[in-house]
């Protein structure tokens, strides 16, 4: 990436202890305007800590960072207002309508009635769901449920969405579609970071850091860790890089 | 403000779709009222009564008659008391009196089916009643308050104390637990949302669900039941509104501690629902407990609202008659929802 890039994320020596237990170890990296960041790593090796302090959940032990233009220690409140997030139970309202959680959401980020009914119109448009407007989201397909989800982590117009395993349990198909609505954000200029244990979807992503007990082991974009590594998937370098985790799950 | 509204408007949404829910909240305050107003009784009426006299006199005449006109009783007829026995093993009847006239002075015995030793104990009362009456050495008893000693509008503190702890303890838990399985409480977390509008957006609906019950029961209790109306139902309605928020306040500290719902629910109903009834003084008078189960029955919330509500409704006191009871209520409240919004805003970090 060029320097001259924004830097969206930027952290540095990020560290969180929970009494002798380290599950992040002086991390650092920074993430451009418009890139999807994958973040790799096994169950435990410390993702979502790390993730759950970049959305102003948790306070780092020690290190520093910058997510959105805001400091992650002293502007916390003020970060959850610049990101969204999706997490991978495609968290909604079961019992609400696509309509009404989508308003729910966009009322809780300070959206205004009118600035919610032209982003709700366009949303349907552009997903195709306009016949679905009125219907429970628990009677929707879970691939429909999943595009909502995005639609609704988005709506506030967010400088980063985190996504947490959006596409866990869904069939191929469905999730290369929920892909296109990716790079469509990050076409539009969104940053985009994402946890996946599908290591396929890695490569579609700009850049990728694979995290091993806590600490970053592995940054760069898939085909440059495939060169570095020999390998011809990610799959494969996955297994190199993590082979000496001494975490168990 | 428009955020507390859209939560306030999802969680009624919630409440109003789920169909089964909504029933059982509605007609539950509904059925326990009817059934413990009037199939729960502890009245005794329609006592099967036969006689036995060794002659007849205008006194055991007069002691007869006012037995068969009592509403109470149903008299079966003089028997011969050989009979006695036979009638009350086969059930025919519920208890027996001997009248014997010796010299122009009556004594009696009074054989009673005591298999239900309550009904035993209040026939007997009934019996010894009207020969009191009959002689001339007879004490008044006033019997105040309840003058019919109907136990109709009794139960009502007690249904009362019953329903804010099932309506707001155990659904406010149940549904705050509800979302954190489903995942939607950390997209409330994770959004710009206080934690204090999350707390909030989740008690008002089911504070004012509450006060709808209340209106409903109230009305009920004064009209079909036939409570007295008088001044202190104004103080009946502030001290179950704080009783309400005392309810809240532990289904919001239920929610905090467990993770799962049937945890929420089980914890609800062990630790709240059972004490309310078994020790609370709805059914079973607090006095009549071992000195150490009366300890334990002081820090169930309940009890003091039941004493309370029992005051103000059935005795008609004012409401400085009940400023113990209510402050110990305040404090209760207090402590609870000062805990739980801590340890509410502590999982939130």
């Amino acid at each position: 990436m060029a320097n001259n890039v924004e830097k969206v994320i930027s952290v540095k020596n990020l560290t969180k202890r929970f009494g002798n237990f380290t599950a992040v170890d002086h991390i650092s990296f920074d993430v451009s305007k418009g890139e999807i960041f994958g973040f790799l790593g096994a169950n435990g090796a410390g993702k979502t800590t790390a993730m759950r302090m970049l959305c102003g959940l948790s306070r780092p032990s020690d290190g520093d960072g910058q997510v959105a233009g805001c400091d992650i220690i002293s502007q916390s409140e003020m970060i959850k207002t610049r990101i969204g997030y999706m997490s991978q139970k495609f968290s909604l309202y079961a019992n609400l309508t696509v309509e009404e959680n989508l308003r729910l959401f966009a009322t809780i980020y300070g959206m205004t009635d009118s600035r919610i009914k032209t982003a709700a119109d366009n949303i349907f448009q552009e997903l195709g769901m306009e016949n679905l407007r009125r219907s429970y989201v628990k009677d929707i397909p879970v691939g429909w449920r999943q595009k909502l989800a995005f639609a609704t982590a988005t709506i506030h117009r967010p400088e980063v969405v985190f996504l947490d395993e959006p596409t866990g349990g869904v069939d191929p198909v469905t999730r290369r579609k929920f892909w296109e609505l990716i790079y469509k954000a990050s076409s539009d200029g969104m940053t985009v970071f994402v946890t996946t244990h599908y290591l396929d979807e890695a490569e579609y992503c700009n850049r990728i850091s694979i995290m091993v007990d806590g600490k970053i082991s592995a940054l760069d974009s898939p085909a440059a860790l495939k060169e570095k590594y020999h390998a011809s998937t990610i799959d494969e370098v996955f297994r190199i890089v993590a082979n000496d985790a001494k975490r168990n799950e | 403000m428009a955020i507390l509204k859209s939560l306030i408007k999802k969680e009624a949404l919630h409440i109003i779709r789920d169909k089964r829910t909504m029933v059982i909240t509605l007609l539950m305050p509904l059925i326990l009222l009817i059934l413990f107003g009037f199939a729960i009784s502890t009245e005794v009426n329609d006592v099967r009564i036969v006689a036995v006299t060794n002659q007849h006199n205008d006194m055991t005449r007069n002691i007869l008659q006012r037995i068969s006109s009592n509403s109470y009783f149903t008299f079966q007829g003089l028997v011969s008391p050989t009979e006695v026995d036979s009638l009350l093993r086969i059930g025919y009847t519920d208890a027996a009196l001997f009248l014997k006239t010796d010299n122009g002075k009556i004594s009696s015995q009074i054989i009673v089916d005591a298999s239900n030793t309550n009904m035993a104990q209040t026939v007997t009362g009934y019996i010894q009643g009207i020969l009191n009456d009959s002689s001339a050495s007879n004490a008044l008893t006033y019997t105040l308050y309840n003058p019919q000693m109907k136990s109709a509008y009794n139960f009502v503190p007690g249904i009362l104390g019953m329903i804010f702890i099932l309506i707001c303890a155990i659904m406010t838990s149940v549904s705050i637990v509800r979302e954190k399985e489903t995942g939607t409480m950390d997209l409330l977390l994770i959004s710009p949302i206080k934690p204090s509008t999350i707390i909030l957006g989740k008690l008002i609906p089911y504070f004012l669900l509450s006060c709808l019950i209340l209106a409903t029961m109230l009305l009920m209790a004064y009209t079909l039941l036939g409570l007295p109306v008088s001044a202190s139902i104004v103080s009946v309605v502030l001290v179950t509104l704080l009783y309400i928020t005392l309810s809240l306040s532990i289904g919001l500290l239920v929610s905090t501690i467990v993770d799962t719902q049937l945890t929420a629910l089980i914890v609800s109903a062990v630790m709240f629902m059972l004490p309310v009834i078994m020790l609370s003084g709805m059914i079973f008078p607090v006095d009549n407990m071992p000195i150490a189960l009366q300890w334990i029955s002081s820090i169930i919330p309940a009890r003091w609202y039941i004493e309370a509500m029992r005051k103000l409704m059935i005795q008609q006191l004012e409401i400085n008659h009940i400023a113990k009871e209510a402050a110990i209520l305040s404090l209760m409240t207090a402590v609870l929802l000062i805990a739980a919004i801590r340890k509410f805003q502590l999982s939130a970090r």
